[in-house]
């Protein structure tokens, strides 16, 4: 299961085109009703995806009242809107929490799952099993299940709430899912490359990071990315542990808050809103082929 | 972490003698294991497995965060369970959510999948759209669609209206709000398109041949080669999906919130799951009663009752789907 597979998807399926007669002209007016009748569905479905993102785009850059009307064009473009949204107390600041949250925390994140996974894709030992269960048990619990003794420690004991080092931290422990993922894509890698690695009088951390990481940069790409999100869109994180300290708050949970104070303001929580959700957009477009393989592999590869 | 540690104890002192030679071999290989895990061992005993024990002790204490803690024995427990007004409507909620939202996410995100696999033109615009959703931030993806489908002013119920069909109150009405997040949630089915589309696209092509020779119509088609085939991963959606709806968090609250139009600022204490506690989640209940209520007992009960159920879930998985381990064992 590789992308490779997914574009066979693509591949027009158009036999026979210079036959004749009335069996094929038949076979051909099947073709295309079906063409027409999957090309319909299509359309009416991406209508239901990208609408809103239209809705929401032509909004944010209404006038004040135009936004409060519930016209759907707008009659001028009010490109200041995003401006404004720039413009306000605090909007810079959770940009720049927001980037270190989710630039510390992928750093981290791969740092310390790198190692961890090739152990365990790799190395046989007793246990292994028991631990790859305890990692996917980990991988599935709600984060909700363990915060408040977690919160208590860093608020009471290490006075570290008010600011998002309580989330970036624990990311140089390993992280559940980006273990299971990059262990995943370890596994695909073959044997004999590490061992003829080995051969050559490569210890394990040579052999790690010379062989290993160099063949699995997709993979730890992947993980990178999905962490990176992760961490972007999180809300519940640095809700816990920032909500008293506005200069804390990222993005995500600014958000929120920034539609509050503007209450009536559609236009620019809808500019807010694009603006929260570009740079997953545009790192998407530079690495879509790291995401659908990441994807696939959580969901697929066994 | 002895859980991990206590099964290579025995090969340390086999029965049978080893060449000092090989033992010193073992005992480095060991060690080189352990080096590789040590920063999830750490993280495990640390991030996971003290807060664990941890609120299993608080769920029989009395502690407001304040004063020192002291033993109630079962008293939250029976509070939680008999007394506490939220707790039957937020498990409602849940489990609602649960079933409905994922029920409609697997046939949907099917649905989809089926369509990109079928799709002769345009495949990679129509991916896109279709898998980008899924990238968006669940708390902008939640305001957009408050907006959306705002009652009065929304684009969603103008166009209604102009169709002349009756527009629903969605995120302000207590019927139409979960079904109204269910919504925003079928937006974002892009994961689960892709791996659908990957599972559809792995099944064996000589089968539909076979099968359309025997004179197999599009249903049967479907009915005996793909669902046979792409079973393993239904499951797997249906199992992940459950135990990531039982976590369901920021888009119910950050809905609720804005819907309400209740201006949040810090220290604010609102009701959570407007409309009438209809989109209160365990979760969010958890929060609320740990973070505004300081009932941390209480919270730690709730905690556990999502752990128990969550760990239920992961538990059926690894019996009915063996290969999310690893494929040798």
């Amino acid at each position: 299961m590789t992308t490779t597979t997914l574009r066979a998807g693509s591949a027009p399926a158009r036999t026979g085109t210079t036959d004749r007669g009335p069996a094929a002209s038949r076979a051909r007016r099947k073709r295309l009703l079906h063409w027409i009748a999957v090309h319909s569905v299509a359309v009416a479905a991406a209508l239901f995806f990208v609408l809103p993102f239209v809705f929401v785009f032509l909004t944010s850059v209404m006038s004040d009242d135009q936004a409060m009307s519930g016209e759907l064009w707008p009659h001028e473009w009010n490109w200041s809107n995003y401006a404004t949204v720039f413009a306000t107390p605090g909007f810079l600041d959770w940009w720049r929490n927001s980037l270190m949250y989710a630039g510390l925390g992928t750093l981290f994140t791969v740092g310390s799952a790198i190692p961890v996974a090739y152990a365990l894709a790799k190395f046989r030992f007793r246990g292994r099993r028991i631990a790859m269960l305890l990692v996917i048990s980990t991988m599935m619990l709600p984060p909700q299940v363990i915060v408040i003794p977690m919160y208590l420690v860093w608020a009471q004991q290490l006075h570290l709430s008010g600011s998002l080092w309580p989330l970036i931290i624990p990311m140089a422990f390993g992280d559940a899912y980006s273990i299971f993922l990059l262990r995943q894509f370890l596994l695909t890698i073959p044997q004999e490359y590490i061992e003829s690695a080995k051969v050559d009088g490569c210890g394990e951390v040579r052999t790690l990071l010379r062989i290993v990481v160099p063949m699995a940069k997709p993979g730890i790409a992947a993980v990178a990315l999905f962490q990176f999100f992760y961490c972007w869109n999180d809300y519940f994180g640095p809700q816990i542990y920032a909500a008293q300290n506005p200069a804390a708050w990222t993005l995500s949970y600014g958000l929120e808050s920034f539609k509050s104070a503007h209450n009536v303001n559609w236009n620019l929580t809808m500019a807010a809103t694009l603006l929260v959700m570009a740079p997953v957009i545009i790192v998407f477009f530079f690495a879509q082929k790291a995401f659908v393989e990441g994807v696939t592999l959580t969901g697929v590869k066994g | 972490m002895s859980l991990v540690e206590s099964p290579e104890r025995p090969a340390a002192t086999a029965p049978r003698p080893k060449a000092p030679a090989l033992r010193r071999k073992h005992r480095g290989q060991r060690l080189r294991t352990l080096g590789f895990l040590s920063p999830w061992l750490v993280g495990f005993s640390v991030f996971f497995g003290y807060p664990l024990l941890a609120t299993v002790y608080f769920s029989f204490m009395h502690y407001n965060q304040i004063q020192q803690p002291s033993f109630v024995g079962l008293r939250n427990w029976k509070y939680v369970f008999t007394q506490m007004p939220l707790f039957g409507p937020a498990l409602w909620n849940t489990l609602w959510l649960v079933v409905v939202m994922v029920a409609l996410r697997v046939v949907f995100g099917l649905g989809i999948g089926l369509l990109v696999t079928k799709i002769k033109s345009g495949v990679g615009f129509f991916r896109t759209a279709f898998y980008l959703p899924y990238l968006a931030p669940p708390v902008a993806a939640t305001v957009a669609f408050v907006f959306l489908l705002n009652p009065g002013t929304g684009p969603v119920n103008e166009i209604l209206e102009a169709l002349g069909i009756p527009a629903p109150g969605w995120f302000n009405d207590a019927a139409w709000a979960k079904p109204s997040l269910v919504m925003l949630s079928l937006w974002g089915i892009g994961d689960l398109m892709v791996i659908f589309m990957a599972a559809l696209l792995d099944v064996p092509k000589e089968q539909y041949e076979a099968a359309e020779l025997d004179g197999a119509g599009a249903w049967a088609r479907f009915r005996y080669v793909t669902w046979p085939s792409i079973t393993p991963i239904v499951l797997f959606a249906v199992v992940t999906g459950v135990v990531q709806t039982m976590q369901y968090y920021t888009q119910a609250l950050v809905a609720g919130k804005l819907a309400s139009g209740v201006t949040i600022g810090p220290g604010t204490v609102i009701q959570p799951g407007y409309p009438d506690h209809s989109t209160l989640t365990v979760p969010q209940l958890v929060y609320s009663l740990g973070f505004q209520n300081f009932n941390t007992g209480a919270a730690c009960v709730l905690s556990l009752v999502l752990f128990v159920i969550a760990m239920a879930v992961t538990t059926l998985l690894m019996r009915k789907r063996a290969g999310l381990l690893p494929a040798e064992d």
